[in-house]
C-alpha cells in the first residue's frame, strides 16, 4: 500500500477530487496548509510598509491506495492539478505499513 | 462662521448673566434640527466609524483594545466635558483669551431656555462630539502598546490641558486666535493638528512597537477598515456642515466642498501609490479620503468647490509623502499614521484656507483691510501655536503619567496582545 500526499493549488481541489473518484479512490483527507517552494511568496504593501509573505496557502491531500492503483492515482493527480505555472505543487509517495478500519477492525487492502 | 460669531457671545458668559434676555432670543427649529442631526453624525464618526477604521488596521490580538480605547474615550470625555470641559472651552475668560473659566462648570445655568438660534443644550452636545473624536484619533499613535490605565489618565489630562484651551483660543468669542481673525471652520487646528501632534509625541515617547519596522504588522481586517472609513465620510457632513451652526447656505456649501475634497484626496493618494508602487490599494484610497476630509475641515465654510478640489488633491499627495517620510525615513512608529494624515492635513488645510477663501470661487471674503498674505500669516500663527502648545504639553503629560503608571505594556504582554493582557478577552473566537 502507498500513502500519496499531494500539495496543490487550492482552486484545483474540486477537479482533483472528482478525477480521483473516477479512477476508484474512495476517500481522502484534505488539510489547508501554508508553505513555499519555487513560487516563493509575495509582497504586501500597507501605506508604504512593505512585508514579504513567504508562505502561500495550499491544500494538502492525503490518499491511501493499494499498490496497483498508486501509479494511476499519481498520473490522475498530475493531470488534474496541473496549470503549468510555477506553484502547482508536489506529490510525495511513501510506503504504507498498515491500515485499520476502526469500525470493523479490517486491515490491509480491505481497510482502504 | 458669521453665525458662529453671532451665537458665541450669547453662549459665553454674557448670555449666562442675562437669562431673561436669552429666553427672549428666538430658537430656530430648522437650525436646531440640523445641529441635532449633526451631533448624531459626529458621534457616529467615533462610534463605530473611527473604532472600526482603527480596529481593522491593528493585528487581531489587539482589535478589542482599540475598540475599547475609542469607546472609553467617549465615556470619559463626556463626563469631563460636563464637569469642566464645556466651561473651560466656551465660558468667559479671565486669562486673555487663553482658556475659559469655571462659571459653567457642571453645565450650571444651562436649561431649556438658554441659547440663541439653537438651544445651548444642543450646542453643548454638538461640541462634545468634537471633544470626543480628538483624543480618540490619538489612539492611533500609541495603538498596540499602551496600557489601558495610563491611556485613560492621559485622555482626561490631555483634554483639560490641551483640547479645552485650544478650543477656547479658536472658537470662543474672546479666544485670542478668534480675535485675530484666525479661520478654522470645523477644527483643522482644534481637532486635526491637535490629534496629529499628540499622536506623534506619544509614538516617540512610548517608542516603537517591538519588531517595528522589520516584523510584519499588517492590518488584520481591511473590510472592517473600509466600512469604518465610509462611516467617517458620511459623518463628516455633520462635522463640517454642522459647524455652520445653522441649516442654510453655509452648511450646504460646507458639505459640498467636504465631499469634493474627500473624493479628490482619495484619488490623489490612490494615484500616488499606483505610480510609486505599481498598484492602487484599498487602504490607500480610504486613507486618501481621510486626508482629504481632514484637510478641508478648517477651510470648509470659506472655500468654493474648485478650491476644495485643489485642497483635496494637495491633501492626498502631501499626506501620502508625509506618511512615507515618517515611516520609511524617520522610522517613527505612529502606528496608524495619525500625524502624517491628520496633523499634516490639518496644518496645510489651515494654510490653504487663506488663499481659497478668496480665489477659485471662495465664498468668504477676508475682513476689511486684510490681505491674503496677512491672513496666511494669521493662519500660520494659529497652526504653529497649536503645534507648539500641544507638542510640549503632551510630552510633559506623558512623562508625568509615566511616573504614576507605566505607559507601556510589558514586552510579554505586548507580544501576547493587549486584548488578553489588558481586558482578558479575545476579539475572535472562531
Amino acid at each position: 500500500m502507498k500513502l500519496i500526499t499531494a500539495v496543490i493549488k487550492p482552486f484545483r481541489l474540486d477537479d482533483v477530487r472528482n478525477a480521483l473518484a473516477e479512477v476508484g479512490v474512495q476517500g481522502m483527507t484534505v488539510t489547508e496548509v501554508k508553505g513555499f517552494g519555487r513560487q516563493r511568496g509575495h509582497t504586501e504593501l500597507y501605506r508604504g510598509a512593505e512585508y514579504v509573505v513567504d508562505f502561500l496557502p495550499k491544500v494538502k491531500i492525503e490518499v491511501a491506495v493499494t499498490d496497483e492503483l498508486a501509479d494511476r492515482v499519481v498520473e490522475t493527480l498530475i493531470e488534474a492539478a496541473k496549470t503549468g505555472k510555477v506553484g502547482d505543487g508536489k506529490i510525495f509517495v511513501t510506503n504504507l505499513e498498515q491500515v485499520h478500519r476502526i469500525r470493523t477492525g479490517e486491515t490491509g487492502d480491505q481497510a482502504i | 462662521m458669521k453665525t458662529l460669531r453671532k451665537l458665541l457671545p450669547a453662549l459665553s458668559g454674557v448670555g449666562l448673566l442675562l437669562p431673561e434676555l436669552a429666553r427672549a432670543q428666538s430658537i430656530d427649529s430648522g437650525d436646531t434640527a440640523w445641529i441635532m442631526t449633526s451631533t448624531a453624525l459626529v458621534l457616529f464618526m467615533t462610534l463605530p466609524g473611527l473604532a472600526l477604521f482603527y480596529g481593522g488596521l491593528v493585528r487581531s490580538k489587539n482589535v478589542l483594545s482599540v475598540l475599547m480605547q475609542c469607546f472609553a474615550v467617549c465615556c470619559v470625555v463626556s463626563i469631563v466635558w460636563f464637569v469642566v470641559g464645556y466651561s473651560m472651552a466656551f465660558s468667559g475668560t479671565a486669562l486673555n483669551g487663553l482658556v475659559g473659566g469655571f462659571s459653567k462648570a457642571f453645565l450650571s445655568g444651562i436649561g431649556l431656555d438658554s441659547g440663541d438660534g439653537i438651544p445651548e443644550t444642543v450646542f453643548v452636545m454638538f461640541q462634545l462630539t468634537f471633544a470626543i473624536i480628538t483624543p480618540a484619533l490619538i489612539v492611533g499613535g500609541f495603538a498596540e502598546r499602551m496600557r489601558f490605565p495610563a491611556m485613560l489618565l492621559f485622555t482626561i489630562l490631555w483634554v483639560i490641558v490641551v483640547y479645552f484651551p485650544v478650543t477656547h483660543w479658536v472658537w470662543a468669542s474672546d479666544g485670542w486666535l478668534n480675535a485675530r481673525g484666525f479661520r478654522d471652520f470645523a477644527g483643522g487646528a482644534v481637532v486635526h493638528v491637535n490629534a496629529g501632534v499628540a499622536a506623534l509625541v506619544a509614538a516617540v515617547v512610548l517608542r516603537n512597537r517591538k519588531g517595528f519596522p522589520d516584523e510584519p504588522m499588517p492590518p488584520h481586517n481591511l473590510t472592517m477598515t473600509v466600512a469604518g472609513a465610509s462611516m467617517l465620510w458620511v459623518g463628516w457632513f455633520g462635522f463640517n456642515g454642522g459647524s455652520a451652526l445653522a441649516a442654510g447656505g453655509a452648511a450646504g456649501m460646507a458639505i459640498l466642498v467636504t465631499h469634493i475634497s474627500a473624493a479628490a484626496g482619495s484619488l490623489a493618494w490612490m494615484g500616488m501609490e499606483w505610480v510609486r508602487f505599481g498598484k492602487p490599494s484599498v487602504l490607500g484610497i480610504v486613507t486618501g479620503m481621510v486626508a482629504g476630509l481632514g484637510t478641508i475641515t478648517p477651510a470648509s465654510g470659506f472655500v468654493g468647490p474648485a478650491g476644495a478640489l485643489v485642497i483635496g488633491f494637495v491633501a492626498g499627495v502631501v499626506c501620502f509623502l508625509a506618511t512615507q517620510f515618517l515611516k520609511r525615513k524617520l522610522r517613527i512608529d505612529d502606528s496608524l499614521d495619525v500625524f502624517p494624515v491628520h496633523g499634516v492635513g490639518g496644518f496645510i488645510g489651515l494654510l490653504m484656507t487663506a488663499p481659497f477663501s478668496v480665489y477659485l470661487g471662495g465664498v468668504s471674503p477676508l475682513a476689511d483691510g486684510q490681505t491674503v498674505g496677512g491672513q496666511l500669516l494669521v493662519q500660520l500663527t494659529g497652526a504653529v501655536a497649536t503645534v507648539a502648545w500641544c507638542g510640549i504639553a503632551t510630552f510633559v503629560l506623558l512623562k508625568l503619567i509615566g511616573i504614576v503608571s507605566p505607559l507601556r505594556a510589558s514586552e510579554d504582554d505586548e507580544r501576547q496582545g493587549l486584548d488578553l493582557t489588558q481586558h482578558e478577552e479575545r476579539g475572535y473566537i472562531l
